[in-house]
């Protein structure tokens, strides 16, 4: 092993960093789509629209990632004659596709916990049912799928390593390489990437908890712990439990 | 339908509604004339609720297909209400059509169910601007008017949990009326409210009831508030209507011996 030569190739990681970043970042937002999509769909209460977005998010759920990875870069293009021109793409599809199925049940799940009683008054109201959705029920849901989306985020930062499996160099993949050749040392490289996959973890992670805070501040909550019963274990899961952050606006000062 | 001299603005006509293998309401006929104030009271599970969430359309009547001789339709302002018309024959209401006829029909919630992403005006505004297409000037200023009528002016800008259970309720009654409704349904909107907190909701409908001539419907078991508001009441068990007097009457001299078992156990508490 060789520090000089190990340090020498520190730049070439720029590349492949993007690429791990590039995958992360482009198939959590294809994914937020889909997961959108088909939480939607799963969430109607028309058959028609349900059975089709339920068989789709069951079945991607139950056949590997890696197995669709391999779908989208070669049998795809074979069976169909679909060429992606940038191979990251095929990575970003299955990927998205994979956790935006997971993530479907996250959207699902919020939106039917939205409680009852704001969809009567909604109906009370007269509002139609896109409506209910977009100004009710989905400004609620959302703060209470932030974390669950994070984690899946984060999930998926990692799985992005599996894209080395299709030829696409990304972190893990040139680490291998790199760590492999004359004068390196594969244990420096791999304990290398492990901080760069942590960091980028808590960079989602941080991204995350202020999107979650700026969320519950537009229901009126100062802080995700604020609100005692209902949202303590999202709070709970974050881990941003903070005795000093109690209850402040519960009851309202003065009954005028 | 039989024919009426002055059209009731509801009218139940024989109406079923079960849940399941449980029957709530039982061949439930009666009728309303356009401003009164009517009470509902009775034991829990005689279907008051039942009948306010009938009205909202939160619930269909039961069955919901085919009425036929015998009934089983809720008629507003003269026009079927649970059902709509077509070709001679009543059908199934869809969704546009039962949005078109409960535009006149407003309703306040035992649990307020004020939208918790909404500052208070935006609660009031939303549904005017969304289902009424008002001007958000026009809905600005009615909600203001509104808010003001029950005493929250300085709360505008405020989130739902930012107020007490009474200034929630409040507001909600002020979100209800800012939709010009004809009928107003207000099922127990007292009921999850502190003691002390009660007198203000209730000042505000006895205000309410005094300078509108809206149609009420009031499931309550504010015996006091049901007297001095309602000009007719309606006791009753298991989804019939055991008795239905004035206020004055039915409390002082109910003529059934439910309604008087009824009624002391009520007023004991």
């Amino acid at each position: 092993m060789d520090w000089q030569t190990i340090i020498d190739s520190l730049p070439s990681y720029a590349e492949p960093f993007w690429v791990t970043v590039q995958v992360t970042v482009g198939a959590s937002a294809l994914a937020l789509v889909v997961a959108f999509g088909l939480g939607l769909m799963t969430s109607s209460k028309h058959l028609i629209v349900r059975t089709p977005a339920r068989t789709v998010v069951e079945f991607i759920r139950g056949s590997s990632v890696v197995v669709q990875l391999f779908w989208f870069a070669y049998a795809m293009p074979q069976l169909l004659g679909i060429q992606f021109d940038y191979a990251i793409l095929t990575g970003i599809i299955a990927l998205a596709l994979n956790y935006g199925a997971y993530s479907s049940e996250v959207v699902r799940g919020a939106i039917a916990a939205v409680p009852k009683g704001q969809l009567e008054a909604a109906t009370a109201l007269n509002f139609t049912s896109a409506q209910k959705m977009r100004l009710v029920i989905l400004p609620q849901a959302w703060p209470e799928m932030i974390p669950s989306l994070c984690s899946f985020a984060i999930m998926l930062l990692k799985a992005s390593a599996l894209v080395s499996l299709v030829q696409i160099i990304d972190l893990t993949a040139w680490a291998e390489t790199l760590g492999r050749r004359p004068g390196q040392d594969l244990l420096v490289h791999l304990g290398l990437i492990l901080v760069i996959y942590f960091i980028l973890a808590w960079l989602i992670w941080t991204g995350m908890r202020a999107l979650e805070r700026r969320a519950k501040r537009g229901l009126g909550q100062g802080h995700p712990t604020t609100r005692t019963k209902d949202t303590e274990t999202v709070g709970g899961v974050l881990g941003g439990l903070e005795p000093d952050d109690h209850v402040v606006t519960e009851g309202g000062g003065d009954r005028a | 339908m039989p024919s009426q001299t002055t059209d009731p603005i509801i009218k139940f006509d024989r109406v079923n509604k079960s849940f399941g293998d449980l029957e709530v309401l039982k061949g439930l006929s009666f009728e309303i004339g356009a401003g009164e104030r009517v009470t509902l009271i009775g034991p829990s599970g005689s279907g008051k609720t039942t009948i306010l969430r009938l009205l909202m359309t939160l619930e269909l009547v039961t069955p919901v297909k085919h009425p036929d001789e015998n009934g089983g339709v809720i008629w507003v302002e003269g026009a079927p209400y649970s059902h709509m018309e077509k070709g001679g024959k009543l059908h199934v209401a869809s969704e546009r059509y039962l949005r078109q006829r409960r535009q006149k029909v407003g309703m306040v919630f035992q649990q307020f169910n004020l939208f918790p992403n909404m500052k208070v005006l935006r609660n009031v505004t939303e549904a005017q601007v969304h289902t009424l297409k008002r001007s958000k000037e026009e809905a600005e200023s009615k909600a203001r008017d509104l808010l003001d009528l029950v005493g929250l002016s300085d709360k505008v800008d405020n989130y739902p949990n930012q107020l007490s259970g009474g200034q929630q309720q409040r507001v909600a009654i002020a979100r209800a009326l800012a939709m010009d409704p004809d009928i107003l349904l207000l099922d127990e909107v007292t009921s999850a409210l502190d003691p002390e907190l009660v007198a203000d909701v209730l000042g505000v409908l006895r205000d309410i009831a005094d300078t509108t001539n809206i149609t009420m419907l009031i499931v309550t078991h504010e015996m006091g508030f049901a007297k001095d508001v309602s000009n007719r009441v309606m006791m009753f068990d298991q989804g019939v209507i055991v008795e239905e007097d004035t206020p004055d009457r039915i409390f002082s001299d109910p003529q059934e011996v439910r309604t008087q078992d009824f009624l002391r156990a009520v007023l004991s508490e």
